[in-house]
């Protein structure tokens, strides 16, 4: 890669007065402690319904009639509607993706026709004047079911005697991959030692504060659809509700306000939106649905369920020469529209060992379908389990010669200055600091001393360990994630950057704000392009109607991507404030530049004039600029990477913890994560991004599963019994950063929100497993609960 | 989810109370701090026709010093509980029990009386009283009458008290001099219901042990009071010897069951666990 740093004039890091690396408060911090949000619950509109939907109570079940008469004598109920009256309105979809060869799926409906898949599939929707008016309503309807065999154990889903979930397929294999590089059987045959596993991550979902919710309206008057969503792609959703209401794209407005957390869970479409939607277009009148948390642990989208065998070849030097995974994974009844349920495999293919040097990789990815809730995209996609495999593989080696961990990795990651480099699976990689960051986590910890600190607490019989976790993220995704298969979704971000006349700053923004500060980082980034403080700017995010066209939060896309659109934006309206301020001054604009609110020499920073006076002459006097000069005092950029499909990231995980062999609880003695996403925009925020992932990987670890019964009835629906982490377990985070900018944007940020997540139970496994060797026992099924832990040892 | 339309009524007296509990049958509900009864209501696992809001009974409400006992009002809340100097002094296993249950905000609400009611099997109190053989005063139309702990738990969610009666108070004897009390529960996250909870208490001379008292929670539909356990350490002072025979005596006394989130083989493993911790912390000398 050329030297691009060097080639831009005018560097956006070399600003002064930079909010970049600043530790800035969020501007919307206030108002959400100030319980002053607008959340989609909070919005009311004149003439406003609810609807709550009747869901299959069984996995599997054909429909042989449905009785509504009564329901729609209920009180305040306004319309019960069936799949087969919504199928008139809103089409069906099918979630495959053309680059994801193979794979495919069934047609899904917004309402069940016909039969129900899983247990918790909108089935009937009743709208009422109140929530509660429709929930006494559901009690009164009256479906005859006529059980289905159910598909439950994904083990079992290809096996010929297993039950197709929809015959029309041919089977129950929704996709598979398949990937062999370099020269495995060779390696494995010529190896001094081979170490096999079996890895498996539980089906655990993401659990958000704020639960999904929409509100729908409809106005005949204009033929317009307007809907508030709590959601992560504003203008996916107003393309997909479009597509399957058959109205005009630019008819349908998607309003994103305050969103309580989304994490993946909120960037998918789901059938009870759709049907809420359809519901304001058929009552021409708006109707509220909002998840409740009951209804979110069957509706929502469920994620790593996943067995991989896995296959190691270490030589007695400690030299990895082969992986060999052999991944399984259930996703439910459909695959979800439109990102699909094959990505979370399809990482786990692309990225496994990637950060090593070996060669030799072979994967095999069956993704089946089950009756259970669909599967998708979570925080960190495939990484906990792509992680918890190849540091676990990584650790297996390590363990049989008998080398230290940590030496291991040093001698088997790719050095700092190999890149840009190819993974085995073809990805390329620009710039990544797997040493330097290894370097600093063990400087963090203190390997050395901790080391020594276990050693003497085993000769009183405590059982310490600790664990290392390398990894690579994906970040800041261009097209080729999704819209090289074909699905609505922009791959490139835009910022429209606006003076208005007091010499304030509207930026409108594609990406979208979650709780995670999008906000904050995009305003720091257009106040330091620009040269204002940022007490004037306001930033506006999650309108199709007024915000640039993009691709919205995900995929840790939205510092780096809607960042850099900014800085763009920033520049822009910059050149065009100092044109018109040269006219004004009577000196050439290259020796004017903008800082701290004004216009000033750019050679010594002399005050010239004040943004307030420029925008005070350009929009009300411009009878005083010359004649032939229009002032432009709104800019738009876009940015998209060009130069990679991704702009990965890496970094290491590190614990020590103790186990208690009686009662098989843990308690974390120390945890450090360094990671690297190029520019630190923000380090507060940074930091409680791989905090705060950090803590949700641990969920997974260690509390978080999905529980079914072998007829697909999920177990554990409620807060009481899906055990989410809470702080008086969790540990204090250290992080710590290393830098290694992507040269692919000017302010070569890359992501972060998912680093915490994604090495987490890799991390804690390990750790684990240290403790426990000289005990003999070893866990491998996540999440790693006092009971598995128990039996590992032979205690229970 | 939303509760299904109920009737809500707010006494002044514990008599409107009995005669809206006459009225209503079953079909009537005490509503006292709420936090177990509105979560199944929300959830419709339970749909009363009347919710009697007994949070007007002021005399309901405190703690007193009766001369050899302490009398707690039902209405009572746990952080009151928690912080009360009296319940620390007399009672000292109580105030031991109570950082465990639930958090801060549902000890704001959450009342003594309610938690006895509830009879949850793996709540903390119901055990407590075991071990301390308190008393508890249900009043109906009747009068008030007292029941001794290990006869009112009788099943899992079913007490002693009828439909037409409200629990009133709960009485606990003093500590007597020479007694010591622990407590101790595992639970997969802190504040949630025990996978399995012990409060011990016992007359401790030295490192011996008598009149002691093992009440387990979670472990079956009420808590259970470990006898055999007991008597294999009657007497006994505590060392690895004793505290092997009451662990195995475990096996006799309990019958723990699976739930989703503990096997029975752990529960058993975890009563043997606990029982060692007691018995060692019994006898520790302070
Ligand atoms: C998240 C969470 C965690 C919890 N964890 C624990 C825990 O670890 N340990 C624990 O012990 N508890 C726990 N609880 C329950 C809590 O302690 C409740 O407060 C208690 O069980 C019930 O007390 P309440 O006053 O809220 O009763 P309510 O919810 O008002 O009533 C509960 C039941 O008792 C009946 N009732 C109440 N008062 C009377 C009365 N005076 N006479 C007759 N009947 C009456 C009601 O009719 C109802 O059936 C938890 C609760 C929550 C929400």
């Amino acid at each position: 890669m050329p030297d691009t740093k060097s080639m831009i004039k005018d560097h956006v890091l070399d600003r002064p007065n930079s909010y970049i690396g600043r530790s800035v408060p969020r501007p919307n911090a206030k108002r959400l402690l100030a319980g002053r949000g607008t959340f989609t619950d909070d919005v009311k509109l004149p003439r406003l319904t609810h609807v709550a939907f009747l869901r299959s109570t069984y996995a599997h079940a054909e429909i042989v009639s449905i009785d509504v008469s009564e329901a729609k004598e209920s009180e305040g109920v306004v319309a019960v509607v069936t799949g087969p009256e919504m199928a008139e309105v809103c089409s069906p979809w099918v979630g495959v993706l053309t680059h994801l060869e193979g794979l495919k799926s069934a047609p899904q409906h917004a309402l069940a026709v016909k039969k129900a898949s899983w247990q918790g599939e909108p089935v009937v929707a009743v709208v009422a004047n109140t929530r509660a008016q429709a929930e006494d309503a559901i009690e009164l309807i009256d479906i005859e079911w006529k059980e289905l065999p159910v598909v439950a154990d994904m083990e079992t889903a290809l096996d010929p005697e297993t039950p197709l979930i929809h015959p029309e397929l041919g089977d129950n294999l929704a996709w598979q991959r398949d990937l062999d590089a370099g020269d495995v059987d060779t390696a494995f045959a010529n190896a001094d030692h081979v170490i096999e596993e079996t890895y498996i991550s539980n089906r655990h979902t993401g659990v958000c504060l704020e639960t999904r919710g929409i509100v729908a309206d409809y106005n005949p008057g204009e033929d317009q659809l307007t809907i508030y969503h709590s959601t992560q792609a504003p203008h996916m959703m107003q393309s997909l509700f479009a597509k399957h209401l058959n109205i005009e794209e630019h008819k349908v407005r998607v309003i994103c306000k305050d969103v309580g957390g989304s994490y993946g869970i909120k960037v998918h479409s789901y059938p009870d939106e759709y049907a809420t939607v359809a519901l304001a277009y058929m009552l021409k009148r708006p109707v509220k649905f909002i998840a409740d948390r009951l209804e979110s642990f069957t509706s929502d989208i469920h994620a790593r369920d996943h067995r991989v065998k896995t296959k190691v070849a270490v030589s007695n030097e400690g030299e990895i020469q082969a992986f060999e995974i052999d991944d399984l994974t259930g996703i439910g009844p459909y695959s979800v529209y439109p990102r699909t349920s094959g990505i979370e495999a399809n990482q786990v293919v692309n990225l496994t060992g990637g950060q090593y040097t070996n060669p030799n990789y072979r994967a095999r990815a069956q993704v089946v379908l089950q009756n259970k809730s669909p599967m998708c995209q979570y925080r960190a996609v495939g990484h906990p389990i792509l992680t918890l495999i190849t540091e676990g593989m990584v650790d297996d080696a390590a363990r049989k010669i008998g080398m230290d961990p940590l030496e291991i990795r040093r001698k088997n990651l790719v050095p700092d200055d190999a890149y840009p480099t190819t993974a085995p699976s073809g990805l390329p990689f620009e710039n990544l600091s797997h040493h330097a960051s290894l370097y600093k986590l063990v400087e963090m910890m203190d390997y050395d001393g901790l080391r020594k600190d276990q050693a003497e607490a085993r000769e009183q019989g405590i059982y310490r360990g600790i664990g290392l976790a390398t990894f690579i993220e994906v970040t800041n995704p261009g097209p080729a994630f999704y819209g090289v298969g074909g699905a609505p979704i922009s791959a490139q971000d835009g910022a429209t950057m606006r003076l208005d006349a007091k010499g304030n700053v509207i930026v409108e923004i594609g990406v979208t704000e979650q709780g995670q500060g999008a906000e904050a980082v995009v305003a720091q980034c257009a106040a330091t392009a620009l040269g204002v403080s940022m007490d004037k700017i306001k930033v506006i995010a999650g309108d199709t109607d007024i915000t640039p066209y993009g691709g919205g939060t995900w995929g840790s896309r939205a510092a780096g991507i809607g960042g850099e659109a900014a800085v763009q934006a920033g520049k822009a309206l910059r050149q065009n404030i100092v044109e018109v301020a040269g006219i004004m001054l009577q000196c050439d604009p290259s020796t004017l530049d903008i800082r701290e609110n004004n216009v000033v020499d750019l050679a010594d920073g002399n005050e010239r004039m004040a943004l307030a006076e420029v925008g005070r002459v350009c929009y009300y006097r411009p009878d005083t600029l010359p004649k032939d000069y229009q002032s432009e005092l709104v800019v738009t950029r876009h940015y998209v990477p060009k130069q990679f499909p991704f702009a990965f990231t890496n970094g290491v995980q590190g614990c020590y913890l103790e186990v208690d062999t009686n009662t098989g609880f843990i308690t974390f003695k120390k945890y450090v994560v360094v990671e690297d996403c190029g520019t630190v925009i923000n380090p507060l925020l940074v930091d409680e991004q791989v905090r705060g992932g950090v803590i949700q990987g641990l969920g997974g670890a260690l509390y978080e599963e999905c529980l079914y019964s072998d007829e697909g009835q999920f177990l554990n629906g409620t807060m009481a019994d899906y055990l989410v982490p809470m702080a008086a377990e969790m540990p204090d985070v250290e992080v710590g950063h290393v830098e290694s900018p992507t040269l692919d944007s000017e302010l070569g940020a890359k992501g972060a929100g998912e680093a915490g997540t994604g090495g987490a139970p890799a991390v804690v496994m390990n750790a684990l497993n240290d403790a426990l060797e000289p005990l003999g026992g070893k866990v491998t099924i996540q999440p790693f609960t006092p009971e598995r832990i128990l039996q590992a040892i032979g205690k229970i | 989810m939303k509760p299904a339309a109920f009737n809500y009524a707010k006494p002044s007296s514990v008599e409107e109370v009995l005669g809206l509990l006459s009225e209503y049958g079953d079909e009537a509900t005490i509503l006292a701090g709420g936090q177990s009864l509105i979560p199944t209501m929300n959830m419709r696992l339970s749909a009363p026709a009347l919710v009697i809001d007994i949070n007007g009974l002021d005399n309901l409400n405190g703690i007193s010093d009766e001369g050899d006992r302490l009398r707690i009002g039902a209405l009572t809340r746990h952080v009151e509980i928690e912080n009360s100097e009296l319940i620390a002094s007399h009672a000292p296993l109580i105030t031991l029990a109570m950082p465990s249950i639930a958090h801060p905000a549902i000890r704001n609400r959450g009342t003594f009386g309610g938690s006895v009611a509830m009879a949850d099997p793996a709540a903390e109190l119901p055990a407590c009283l075991c071990a301390l053989d308190g008393e508890i005063e249900i009043t109906g139309q009747n009068g008030v009458r007292k029941v001794v702990a290990k006869d009112f738990f009788k099943e899992l969610y079913e007490t002693d008290a009828g439909d037409g009666e409200i629990l009133t108070a709960i009485e606990i004897p003093k500590i007597s001099a020479g007694y010591r009390s622990a407590f101790d529960e595992l639970a997969r996250r802190h504040g949630d219901y025990a996978m399995c909870g012990i409060a011990a208490h016992a007359k401790v001379d030295r490192d011996v042990l008598s009149d002691l008292r093992l009440a387990f929670f979670a472990v079956g539909g009420t808590p259970v009071i470990a006898t055999q356990a007991m008597s294999a350490m009657e007497g006994k002072s505590v060392d690895d010897e004793s505290i092997f025979a009451a662990q195995s005596a475990l096996e006799d006394d309990l019958e723990p069951f699976d739930d989703l989130h503990c096997s029975a083989t752990l529960r058993m493993h975890y009563a043997k666990e606990l029982t060692k911790r007691m018995l060692t912390t019994l006898s520790a000398r302070n």
